[in-house]
This record gives C-alpha cells, structure tokens and sequence, in this order.
C-alpha cells in the first residue's frame, strides 16, 4: 500500500479537486480521479527536495480562522488608508527573522503574509533566516514582526515539522 | 417575505460588498504614486473582493440546488498563484532598484536571528 500511494495525502487531495471540478460523483470520476491521485504525486516528488509531514490538524483550522479573521480585519483598514490622504500612509520594508525551516512551511507563511492586505512578503535572505516584508503603513516595526511571529510562524513550525 | 427574496438579498450584499473591496483596491493602484504602496491595492481586491463574490456565489448555487463547491476551488487557486505573481513583481523592482533594499541585519552569533 505504502509503494503504490507514497503520498497519500496529495493523492486525496487530487481526487476531491477532481470531483469538485467535475462536480460529479458518478464511479466514472471516483476511479479517474484516483488514477490521477496515484499517478500525479511521484510524477512531481521530482519538484519537491524533501517529504514533509503535516501534523496538528485541529491547529492548522485554527490558524485558517486567524487568517480569515485578520485578511477581513485588514481589508477594511487598508481601504480606509487608500480612501485618506496618501500623506497618512507610511511605508517600509521590514525584515522578519525567521525560526522555521522548512521550506514549504516558508513557502506558505509568505503566501499568507502577502494574501492579508497590508503586507508583502518581497524576498528571503540566502540562508532563509529572514523575510524581507514590505508593510503599507507600519508605526512599530516590532510589533508587526511580533504579530507575524505569534500569529502565523508560531503555529506553522509545528504543523511543518 | 419569502425565504427566496431573503437569498436574493443576501446574494446582492455579498455582490455589491465583494465589488466595492475590488473598486477601492483598483483605486487604490490608480491613486498612489510609488511602486510599492500601490501593489498593496490589487492583494486587496483578490481577498475580500474576490472572496465576496466567491460567496454570493456559493450561496445563489447552495439555494438553487446546483452544487456550490467549485468556488472552493476558485478561493484555492487564487491564493496559491496571487502570491506568485506579486512576490515576483516585488522581486523584479527589487532588482532594477537595488538601492530600495534594505541591508540584511547581522545574525547575533548564536546562529539563529
């Protein structure tokens, strides 16, 4: 079982973006899908340098409902900043250290910083410790890295482990 | 009322909600004067503009008995490829403009920032 699905999680995940695509539940696609689920993930480990495991499902909802709740809270306070003077509004490039290592946990901590309004996430050092971000009104540039930091890296370090 | 007109009603809010986040963050890249602030406008208007309309129409879908699943698809892979694209944008201003980049701050010696 182990040699025939290597990833099963990507193998699910391929199948159920199979059937929502098709919007169908006929066997047809549940086997079609499968073929797809089993044969896609090997196909692309080649992309991928190492095998990560996630772990700690009931956190990784809770950090989707963070996420959520901050993309909507700043939203709303980016739009206020854009309908205000522009002479209100101080930008600047921040760099964030970062503790976690793994490359695809990086990979989405960036995503989400660039995805909440508010903050880019622009480059990464070499040596991956830090993020370079580029915040559209910071006042206190130790507070934002803080907010990074508990909110996003914190549990994302231990769902990618 | 009947429970259509309710759905009818929730639908627009969402429409017009979603359309108005989109319309401030296209304002927003048409009024600011630097590169950088104005990238902050479109991130916007995929996230809560785009995710508006994503939910009007998951809920027009949901009520008229025609699935209303694909826009978790639509939410999925607007929030893998949108970061892309602005992290590359950044990435290439970065390079013609190399001054607007801030010096690496020095590790502390222990290895880690």
């Amino acid at each position: 079982m182990r040699r025939l699905i290597p990833y099963p999680l990507r193998s699910l995940a391929l199948l159920a973006c199979w059937l929502i695509l098709n919007q169908t539940l006929h066997p047809a696609h549940w086997l079609l899908g499968a073929l797809l689920g089993i044969a896609l993930p090997p196909a692309l480990s080649a992309l991928t340098p190492r095998v990560t495991t996630l772990r700690r499902a009931g956190l990784a909802l809770a950090l989707l409902g963070v996420f959520i709740k901050d993309i909507v809270v700043a939203n709303f306070e980016v739009a206020r900043l854009i309908l205000g003077p522009e002479s209100a509004i101080r930008p600047r490039f921040v760099w964030v250290p970062l503790g976690i290592t793994n490359e695809q946990g990086i990979a989405v901590l960036a995503a989400m910083i660039t995805m909440t309004p508010g903050t880019l996430s622009a480059d990464i050092a070499p040596d991956r410790r830090w993020l370079l971000v580029h915040a559209f009104n910071v006042d206190d540039e130790a507070a934002l890295i803080g907010d990074i930091q508990q909110r996003y890296e914190r549990p994302l370090r231990e769902i990618f482990t | 009322m009947n429970s259509a007109a309710w759905v009818d009603w929730i639908v627009a809010a969402l429409m017009v909600g979603g359309a108005a986040f989109a319309l401030v963050g296209s304002y927003g890249l048409a009024k600011l004067s630097d590169f950088y602030k104005r990238l902050h406008g479109p991130t916007k208007a995929t996230t809560l503009g785009v995710g508006g309309v994503l939910l009007a129409a998951c809920v027009f879908f949901i009520s008229a008995g025609r699935g209303g699943t694909e826009q978790i698809l639509v939410a999925l892979f607007l929030f893998i490829t949108a970061p892309v694209s602005a992290h590359l944008l950044v990435k290439a201003v970065l390079s013609l403009n190399a001054a607007d980049r801030p010096p690496q701050p020095p590790d502390d010696g222990q290895g880690r920032p």
